[in-house]
Formats: C-alpha cells, sequence, structure tokens
C-alpha cells in the first residue's frame, strides 16, 4: 500500500478567507451612479447668424434668479410645466395658431406622422439655483418621455421602454428632444 | 435492555464546518467583484438634487467628474469651489483637465468620454454655465448631471 499523503490542515483558511471578506465588505460601495445626460451644442460659429424660429414655434421657459418661472411671458408652475410642455409639444391637427406649425413625415415603422417644429428654449439666470435647474430638466425629460410613450402605445401597443431599439430609433425621430439651452448672458449674478 | 444501544454518550456530533471556507469565499468573490474603490477624496460638499427621468451612468472608465460644491473644511469659507481629481481647481484649468483625462484614455474610447458633473443642489447657475461653456469651447460635449432617483411615495 502507497503511503498516505499527510493531508493538509485547512482550519485557517476559513480564517483567512473571513479576513479578506471583511476588507472588501469595508471597502465596498454599492451607491450607483445616476444622472441625466445631455449633450452640449458646439460653440456657436460667429461667421453665422443664429437661426431663425417663429415666434409660435418656440416656448421660451426662464428661470430667474429667485427660480422663479417665466414661461412665454407669463409667470409659470413646476408643477403644470409638464403639461404644458406636452400640450405645446404635441403636433395640434388642423393646424392652430396658438400652437407650433405641423408637418407630415413619413417614418419608417410608423408610417406617415404628424411632427411638431415645436421647441423649447430654456434660460436661466446666473442666480438660479441648481436644484431649481435640474427640476425643469426633469420636468422637460418627462415631458417627452410621456409624448413617446403615448406615440408607441399609439403605434405598436407597447410602453416606450418595452419596444425594440428599431422602434425606439423610430419614436425618437417622430420625437426628438427639442430642448435648446439659450446662450447665456451675464444677468441675475447675485 | 435495549439492543440498539447508543455508542458512547449523548454528546451531540459537531456540525461540519469544512464547507465554510467556500461559503466564505463565495462571498468574498462577490464583494471583490462588485466592490469599486474610491479614487478621489471629495473635498466639497455635494448633497446630488434629486429628479425622477434618470438613467444609470454607465462605463464607469469612460466618465470624468467634476464636483462642485462648498469646501468640506469649514476654515476655507462657504464660497463654491471646483474639484477636479484631488484638488481644488477653477473654471480655467478645466481644458487642461480634460485634456489630462484624455490623454489618459485608449485612441478609440476619447470620443466617449463623458464628464459627469456632481454639484451640490443649492449652487447657483453660475458657476455651472461657466463650466458647461469651457466644456463647449475644448468639445467635451457628453455631460451629465448627477442626480439623485427620486423616492416615489405611494
Amino acid at each position: 500500500m502507497a503511503a498516505k499523503t499527510p493531508e493538509l490542515n485547512a482550519s485557517s483558511m476559513a480564517d483567512i478567507a473571513f479576513l479578506l471578506l471583511i476588507f472588501f465588505l469595508v471597502t465596498t460601495t454599492m451607491d450607483v451612479d445616476t444622472g441625466i445626460g445631455r449633450k452640449l451644442p458646439p460653440p456657436p460659429d460667429p461667421t453665422q447668424d443664429p437661426p431663425d424660429f417663429k415666434t409660435r414655434n418656440v416656448m421660451n421657459v426662464l428661470i430667474n434668479k429667485s427660480d422663479r418661472l417665466l414661461i412665454n411671458g407669463r409667470s409659470g408652475n413646476l408643477s403644470t410645466l409638464k403639461e404644458d410642455v406636452k400640450e405645446f409639444m404635441t403636433p395640434h391637427v388642423p393646424d392652430d395658431v396658438n400652437f407650433p406649425e405641423i408637418y407630415q413625415e413619413e417614418i419608417e415603422l410608423l408610417g406617415t406622422v404628424y411632427r411638431s417644429k415645436g421647441l423649447i428654449s430654456l434660460k436661466n439666470s446666473r442666480g438660479t439655483s441648481y436644484e431649481m435647474y435640474i427640476s425643469v430638466q426633469d420636468k422637460l425629460a418627462q415631458a417627452f418621455n410621456e409624448l413617446k410613450d403615448d406615440l408607441s402605445l399609439k403605434k405598436f401597443g407597447k410602453k416606450y421602454s418595452d419596444i425594440n431599439e428599431d422602434q425606439k430609433k423610430a419614436i425618437g425621430s417622430a420625437i426628438p428632444s427639442r430642448v435648446s439651452e439659450a446662450e447665456p448672458d451675464n444677468i441675475g449674478s447675485k | 435492555m435495549s439492543r440498539f444501544k447508543k455508542k458512547g454518550g449523548k454528546s451531540t456530533p459537531g456540525i461540519s464546518t469544512a464547507s465554510l471556507p467556500d461559503i466564505i469565499f463565495m462571498l468574498l468573490f462577490f464583494f471583490m467583484v462588485t466592490t469599486v474603490m474610491r479614487e478621489t477624496e471629495l473635498l466639497v460638499k455635494v448633497a446630488s438634487p434629486e429628479a425622477k427621468e434618470v438613467q444609470k451612468l454607465e462605463k464607469k472608465s469612460l466618465v470624468s467628474f467634476i464636483y462642485v460644491g462648498e469646501p468640506v473644511q469649514s476654515k476655507l469659507g462657504t464660497n463654491t469651489r471646483i474639484q477636479l481629481n484631488d484638488a481644488y481647481g477653477s473654471v480655467d484649468v478645466i481644458p487642461e483637465f480634460i485634456a489630462k483625462e484624455r490623454e489618459a484614455r485608449d485612441e478609440a474610447d476619447r470620443k466617449f468620454l463623458i464628464t459627469s458633473l456632481k454639484v451640490d443642489r443649492d449652487t447657483k447657475m453660475g458657476i455651472v454655465t461657466d463650466i458647461k461653456q469651457k466644456l463647449r469651447k475644448v468639445g467635451a460635449f457628453k455631460i451629465n448631471y448627477s442626480v439623485q432617483q427620486e423616492q416615489e411615495i405611494k
């Protein structure tokens, strides 16, 4: 009979593993970074004039230094902003002078759809608080997402988050998030 | 007398701990994989605002962070400061900072770089606008405003 190899004493293995485990437990941070993704526009070309938009196509959203909203010259409210934006960006058929112009376009998977020429112009003063700015950005994002959801439900019978990539692309081109941030000027710095 | 007399005393048999290391190792590997070491120490206080429509920030390796807020050390006052990597910076250093961040990445990844702005909720937009203008100038167009997911109350 071959000589038995002596067994390795593994009782300290658990201790070593525990030590490592505790180290990683302590150093672990489980937080996932979340945020609102945006794409900044390239710097303005000084040789080119800024594009003109008809007044009826633009919804001006201003946030002043004391975090009050001004929507198209009238004072607005954060709680109604989402509905206002949704109403403004929904293509109104037939053409209504109080709302942006509409035009028809053929989009793959969707067929011929009405599209709005509407545009949200967002402007803040230097004294606006970051929290308010994020709230407004969030409301705008919510409005556009709900519009996308509506169209998606109408065309595909599913919510925007449940449709496939091609369909998402189609919906995205029918309802682009047309939010433009105005070139800043130095007002309300105090 | 019983035929099946127990051998030995009444001592309960010990529980085998042979599988203990395996269990511990399993936990260990889980934590090893999920661990993200904090690279930078925060020098400014950042309490993120909350919002509903948030996206997860993926590909951490492609993200560079700019922190904006009040200094942690109260002797430095309460003026809003910008933190780039490990030190306080200013708006004028941002182009340099972005250039360095780009240099540190692979050539192919450079155009996918995202700048995450971790800004305190009480900060005034003026400084944020300045940062955004600088980022536009150096072509770092993809930004991400760091916010917390709002807890829905039902």
